[in-house]
């Protein structure tokens, strides 16, 4: 529609509708910056500026190396081990099952194919006590490979992966044979780097999905010290009348955002990439 | 993804162990954690543990059937209905409307997508936390100014308000996607068609509804089951830090349930069998969205 209307006016409403709604989108995200930079008698007097406070280092100071049950810079660290456990776990079955039902014949061959396909339905919030047991049975509780494990299984990331290898012409094999390499060698040294790209664009939006996971950590950690910081948020709110620290709880909602954030700005190419292919 | 062709005519490696081997890890962790649990739950569906438990008795489809009877149960598959129709629309509703300004824009609109799509990064537990402190009856700024309007806010005691925040919280998280798809969707659709009406005299709204939406309507569609899916999965952690699934289980969407009788209420056979309903739910879900957007969608 650009072509069709440039009129002055027009346009000047049209940026000022984006900046408003940028303005709500933004704001609750702004709102929680200026809280995690005050006291919590200027929260608790309402209502709170809308400029930053001089309170931020203290803040995030204190969030970090004390928290509320457990220091968030701990937090951090688990939630850091879970989505790159997930991301890099994720990518690495996927991309070597993928392999498997592409360049190989073998008996059962559809049979695995399907029985990857049904993950699809069947999300952890479908499932959650029995896996719960099955990680408890397993000795998985408060682990970070039980925060990693039972979620690595991806139908969608195969299937990407399945779709990238079908589209590469037959004659890479065949000239792949000719020159007398295997199919590990195939693998490493031309299906990767011709997947570069793919499991970059696969990183940025696996590196989200495990890092915002909630349900999961949720189940597996009641040790506080083995919380992750999207979760570990909630276990901050006292549980009786007693006031929240909200200062540091808004501190580490913030700190709680900043990796994905960064990632989606810093990546925003790949994150596209990402977001599209795997939905489709 | 195409499930539909042959995948045949590929040059392949003859290999006897390797690709078993290669389909070794994923197999695993599908068998020990999804295909397991899944069995589990399907079978403790059918039985009632004792309080205590230590046995069980089998019971058949009495779980179902006390479960379809329960009117709590009925009541979380309306308030799930709701729930998520809201979501869905406010989100895509508010999506479209920053898509079509956005696509309007030719210098700068590089800009406007950044600062739109980094919400997509805030976890649905934290879009919770934030919205939870903005609506804090004693302490938040909405309810502060709502008073000075003579109105008192109280989503801890008024199912109404706690289901408007948890939708709020919830569709404000989504826009980012929905906007990035309508984009893209908006773009793709050629400029000589749009001009072509223009100049046949018909103005914004008429060209907006007589060719850009008819043409964007795949693009409607796949969001449409997106964000439903996205209401009814994964919108958990919104309503878990916001409202717990009160009050009086006003917001108790179906997977929350499951939590709170699996988890806290401790009823496992009720729990399993909503599980096993879940997971109808899911398998619909997912073929509508094989069945039909698979071949339908074009970006």
């Amino acid at each position: 529609m650009s072509m069709v209307e440039k009129k002055g006016a027009s346009v000047w409403l049209t940026h000022i509708g984006l900046i408003l709604g940028i303005a709500v989108m933004c704001f609750p995200i702004w709102f929680a910056f200026v809280a995690s930079t005050v006291t919590q008698q200027d929260i608790i007097r309402p209502p709170l500026p809308l400029m930053p406070g001089p309170h931020l280092i203290e803040n995030y100071k204190r969030a970090l190396l004390e928290g509320v049950n457990a220091p968030v810079w701990k937090m951090l660290v688990n939630s850091t081990i879970m989505a790159l456990g997930i991301t890099i776990g994720k990518i690495s079955i996927s991309i070597i099952s993928a392999y498997a039902i592409v360049y190989f014949r073998f008996p059962f061959r559809m049979v695995f194919f399907w029985l990857i396909f049904l993950t699809l339905m069947l999300p952890v919030e479908v499932r959650i006590v029995p896996t719960y047991e099955i990680a408890a049975g397993l000795g998985l509780l408060n682990s970070h490979a039980g925060l990693i494990f039972p979620l690595i299984a991806s139908a969608t990331a195969t299937f990407l992966f399945r779709q990238l290898f079908m589209t590469i012409p037959d004659e890479l094999v065949e000239a792949a044979r000719i020159d007398g390499a295997g199919p590990m060698r195939f693998f490493r040294d031309i299906l990767l780097p011709l997947s570069r790209t793919n499991i970059a664009a696969l990183f940025v939006i696996l590196f989200i999905y495990g890092w915002n996971q909630y349900l999961w950590p949720l189940l597996v950690t009641t040790d506080p010290e083995m919380n992750t910081i999207v979760m570990g948020i909630k276990q901050m709110f006292p549980s009786g009348d007693d006031w929240a620290d909200w200062p540091v709880i808004m501190a580490t909602a913030i700190l709680a955002m900043l990796p994905p954030a960064a990632v989606v700005l810093f990546m925003q190419r790949l994150f596209i990439k990402g977001l599209v292919e795997s939905e489709k | 993804m195409h499930l539909d062709n042959t995948m045949s005519q590929r040059v392949t490696f003859n290999n006897k162990f390797l690709p078993y081997l290669l389909l070794a890890p994923q197999m695993l962790v599908t068998l020990v954690f999804f295909f397991w649990p899944a069995y589990q739950a399907a079978r403790s569906s059918l039985y009632l543990p004792d309080p205590f438990g230590l046995s069980e008795q089998y019971v058949g489809l009495e779980n179902f059937t006390f479960l379809l009877e329960d009117a709590y149960y009925r009541a979380s598959f309306i308030t799930t209905a709701v729930f998520s129709a809201l979501v869905a629309a406010i989100s895509m509703g508010a999506a479209l409307w920053l898509a079509i300004m956005a696509d309007r824009i030719i210098k700068g609109s590089g800009i406007y997508r950044t600062l739109l799509i980094w919400p997509y990064a805030v976890a649905p537990a934290i879009a919770g936390v934030l919205w939870l402190f903005m609506f804090n009856p004693s302490i938040g700024v909405a309810p502060y100014y709502l008073k000075a309007l003579g109105y008192n806010w109280n989503h801890v005691l008024n199912p109404g308000e706690a289901m408007g925040l948890v939708v709020a919280a919830s569709a404000w998280k989504q826009v980012s996607y929905n906007f990035l798809f309508f984009l893209a969707g908006l773009q793709a659709i050629p400029k000589s068609v749009i001009e072509a009406a223009a100049i046949d005299g018909a103005g914004f709204w008429r060209r907006f509804w007589t060719i850009v939406f008819p043409l964007l309507s795949p693009t409607t569609f796949f969001l449409l089951v997106v964000n439903v899916v996205y209401a009814f999965f994964e919108t958990f952690g919104v309503i878990h830090t916001i409202t717990a699934g009160g009050p009086q289980q006003a917001t108790t969407i179906l997977v929350y349930k499951v939590f709170a009788d699996g988890f806290v209420g401790q009823d496992l056979g009720s729990s399993a069998a909503q599980s096993v309903i879940l997971l109808f739910v899911v398998g619909i879900l997912t073929i509508v969205q094989f069945r039909f957007i698979e071949r339908k969608v074009h970006y």
